[in-house]
C-alpha cells in the first residue's frame, strides 16, 4: 500500500502544486499556515475536489487522473475522514456515528451496531454509545470521529486540524493518544495542521507546505533543526527533545539531561523556543536553570535576531540579537554555555 | 412617526377576526356544528388538504434538493416557474388546470379517451387543485432549508461510502427536518383554504368537491350564522396552524 500524489489545481487566484507520497503505515504531517493549501490537498485525497491536472494513485487503483479521464468519486475510494470540526452526524447517537460506513459497506444492522460498539471501546468511550454528538466533550468527539473514519477499514487516512477544536488543556491528551492509534492503523495517514508540536508528536515524515507548495520535507526532527527558509525556522524553529522524567529531571533519548519544573514522570516531549536560550562564554552563575557546554556549529541571521545552533548534549538552537553575537564574539566552531529556565521548558506527556 | 401607521396596521388585521368572534351566535354553535353538511364539508376539507399535502412532499421535497443541489442551465428559469403559481390568481390557476385536465384538455382528452379517467369535478380535482396552489409553498420552504444546512454533512457521509440516495436520506433530510415540517404545515394550510382553483375545477358538489371554504362562501347567501360559526372553525384550525409554527417564526429571528 502506498499513496502516490501529484496534485494540481488552480481555485481563483489559488494554485496548488503539490507531490506526495506515503508509505504503509507511515504517518506524514503537512504543517502549513491558514490558506497554504493544506485542506485543498485533502479535498482532492478524499475526492471531494477533481484535480485539473496530476494524479492520486493509491496502491494499484488510480482514483483521479485527469489527463487519463479516470475520476473516482468519495464513496468508493476507501479514503476515512476526520473532519476539522468531526462534522459528526447529529441526529445519530455516537455509536450509529460510527456504524454510518459499515452499513454503507454492507454490514447488517445488528453486525454494524456491534462492531461500532467495539471501536468506541477501544476509544475508551465504551458507555457513551447513545449519546448525541452534542453531549459530546471535544475530546471525545474526536474520538467518534475518528472511530467513524476507521471502522470501514479506510486504506487511507486523513485528518484535517484534528486538535485544533480542543481546548489547550485537552489538547496535549488528546494528542498523546491520537499517536497511539496512528500508529496502530495500518495503511497511509495524512495529517493537517498548523500547530509545529502537532507535526513534532505524530510525524513520522514532515510536509512544509507555503502558498501551495511544498517548501520542506524530512523527519519532524530534521526539520526543526534545519529549516530550510526563513518562514519555516519561525515556523518549527522549536528546541524539541524526548525523554523521560522524574522528579522534574529528564533524561533525554538522545543523551543529555535536562530540568524541567513539571514535567509528569514517565515519557514526555520537551520543547522550549531558541528565544528561552541564553548564551555565555563561561558557565553562567545561578541554580535554577539549565546550562550545558557546546561548541557553536552554524550562525545564521534572520532579520534582527540571529539564530546560533549550538553543537552539545543536547544539542539546542539559540536565537540572539546581533548586539549578543558582536558582544559575545560569536562565531562557528567556538566553545560556549548554553542555558535556559527550567521554568520555561515545557513537557508533554508522550506515550510510545 | 411609524408607531401610528403601525398600529394601524395591526389594528386592520387583528379587528375583523375579532368581530368575527364578536358576532358568532355562541349558543347555537354546537348545533351548527354537528350538521351533517359541516361535518361532510370539515372530513372532506381535511381529506384533501391532508392528500394535497401528501403530494406536495413526495414531490416538492425532491424539486427542491434539486433547486438547491443540482447544477443546470436555465436553474433559475425552473425557479421562476416554481414560484409563478404563488402569484397567479388561483381562479387563473383553476381555468389553466381545466384547460390541461378537463375533457377537452390538453391532457384531460386523452386520459378521457385511453382510461375513461375524467378529472374536473371530482373529489381528485380538489386535491390536484389543492396542491398546484400550495406547491410552491413547500419548495420554497424546503429549498430554503436545504440551502441553510452544511454540506459538508454531505461530504463526510460520501467519504464513508453513502450513495447519493443514502446521503440523501440518512443525512440531508433528518438535518433539513424542522425545514420540511414547516413548509409542510404552510402547505397544508394554504390547502385547506383553497376556494379560487377548486371552484372552478372541481365545482362544487356537496359531498363531493364541497369544501370549507366553499360552503362558508355559499352559507353566507342562505344562512349568514353557519357561514360565521363555519369561519369560527376554519379559524381555529389556523390557530392550530400557528401553533404548530410558532417555533419558527413566533420566537423571531431564523426562519424562511
Amino acid at each position: 500500500m502506498r499513496l502516490e500524489a501529484d496534485l494540481r489545481l488552480v481555485r481563483d487566484r489559488f494554485r496548488l502544486d503539490v507531490r506526495l507520497e506515503v508509505g504503509a503505515a507511515e504517518v506524514v504531517v503537512m504543517l502549513g499556515p491558514n490558506g497554504a493549501g493544506k485542506s485543498t490537498v485533502l479535498s482532492c485525497l478524499a475526492g471531494l475536489l477533481a484535480l485539473d491536472a496530476g494524479h492520486v494513485r493509491l496502491g494499484d487503483d488510480v482514483h483521479d487522473d485527469p489527463s487519463a479521464g479516470v475520476f473516482v468519486p468519495p464513496q468508493a475510494r476507501g479514503v476515512g475522514v476526520v473532519f476539522q470540526d468531526y462534522l459528526l452526524f447529529p441526529h445519530l447517537t455516537a455509536s450509529e456515528n460510527v456504524a454510518f460506513g459499515l452499513r454503507c459497506a454492507g454490514r447488517s444492522r445488528r453486525e454494524a451496531r456491534r462492531e461500532a460498539g467495539g471501536w468506541l471501546e477501544r476509544m475508551g468511550l465504551g458507555d457513551l454509545g447513545s449519546a448525541r454528538p452534542g453531549a459530546l466533550s471535544g475530546g471525545q468527539a474526536q474520538r467518534v470521529a475518528l472511530a467513524r473514519a476507521l471502522a470501514p477499514s479506510p486504506r487511507l487516512l486523513l485528518l484535517d486540524e484534528p486538535l485544533a477544536a480542543l481546548d489547550v488543556g485537552a489538547r496535549a491528551l488528546v494528542r498523546a493518544e491520537l499517536r497511539r492509534h496512528l500508529r496502530d492503523f495500518a495503511g497511509c495517514t495524512v495529517l493537517v495542521t498548523h500547530d509545529p508540536l502537532d507535526a513534532m508528536v505524530l510525524a513520522d515524515r514532515v510536509v512544509v507546505v507555503e502558498d501551495g507548495r511544498v517548501v520542506q520535507t524530512g523527519p519532524p526532527a530534521e526539520v526543526a533543526r534545519a529549516p530550510r527558509t526563513a518562514y519555516v525556522a519561525d515556523l518549527v524553529g522549536l528546541n524539541l527533545y524526548r525523554g523521560r522524567a522524574r522528579d522534574g529531571r529528564v533524561a533525554l533519548d538522545g543523551g543529555g539531561e535536562l530540568q524541567s519544573s513539571g514535567a509528569p514522570d514517565g515519557p514526555v516531549l520537551l520543547t522550549f523556543p531558541p528565544s528561552a536560550v541564553s548564551l555565555h562564554r563561561s558557565r553562567p552563575e545561578g541554580s535554577a536553570r539549565n546550562a550545558w557546554p557546546g561548541r557553536i556549529s552554524g550562525i545564521e541571521h534572520h532579520g534582527v535576531s540571529v539564530r546560533v545552533a549550538v553543537d552539545a548534549r543536547p544539542p539546542v538552537l539559540a536565537d540572539v540579537t546581533t548586539a549578543a553575537v558582536a558582544e559575545l564574539g560569536l562565531e562557528p566552531g567556538q566553545q560556549v554555555w548554553a542555558s535556559v529556565k527550567a521554568t520555561e521548558v515545557h513537557a508533554a506527556p508522550a506515550q510510545g | 412617526m411609524l408607531w401610528l401607521p403601525a398600529a394601524l396596521a395591526l389594528a386592520f388585521l387583528v379587528l375583523p377576526l375579532l368581530a368575527l368572534l364578536l358576532r358568532t351566535p355562541w349558543h347555537t354553535v354546537p348545533d351548527l356544528l354537528l350538521t351533517e353538511e359541516v361535518g361532510r364539508a370539515l372530513r372532506l376539507s381535511l381529506v384533501c388538504a391532508t392528500s394535497a399535502t401528501g403530494i406536495c412532499l413526495v414531490l416538492g421535497v425532491p424539486l427542491a434538493w434539486v433547486l438547491a443541489r443540482a447544477r443546470f442551465p436555465g436553474r433559475s428559469l425552473v425557479r421562476a416557474l416554481v414560484t409563478v403559481p404563488l402569484v397567479l390568481p388561483p381562479v387563473v390557476g383553476g381555468v389553466a388546470l381545466l384547460l390541461l385536465l378537463g375533457r377537452r384538455g390538453v391532457l384531460g382528452s386523452h386520459l378521457d379517451r385511453w382510461f375513461g379517467i375524467s378529472l374536473p369535478f371530482t373529489t381528485s380535482a380538489v386535491v390536484v387543485a389543492e396542491a398546484f396552489v400550495a406547491l410552491p409553498f413547500l419548495v420554497v420552504a424546503v429549498e430554503g432549508a436545504l440551502r441553510g444546512a452544511d454540506r459538508r454533512y454531505e461530504d463526510a457521509a460520501a467519504t464513508l461510502g453513502a450513495s447519493r440516495l443514502t446521503i440523501f436520506r440518512r443525512v440531508t433530510l433528518p438535518l433539513v427536518l424542522p425545514g420540511v415540517g414547516a413548509g409542510a404545515v404552510l402547505c397544508f394550510a394554504r390547502a385547506l383554504g383553497e376556494f379560487g382553483a377548486t371552484i372552478t375545477f372541481a365545482g362544487s358538489y356537496p359531498g363531493v368537491t364541497r369544501t370549507m371554504p366553499l360552503e362558508v362562501y355559499l352559507a353566507l347567501e342562505t344562512d349568514p350564522d353557519r357561514a360565521v360559526v363555519l369561519s369560527l372553525l376554519l379559524l381555529a384550525v389556523s390557530v392550530a396552524v400557528l401553533v404548530g409554527l410558532r417555533d419558527r417564526w413566533l420566537t423571531g429571528g431564523g426562519g424562511p
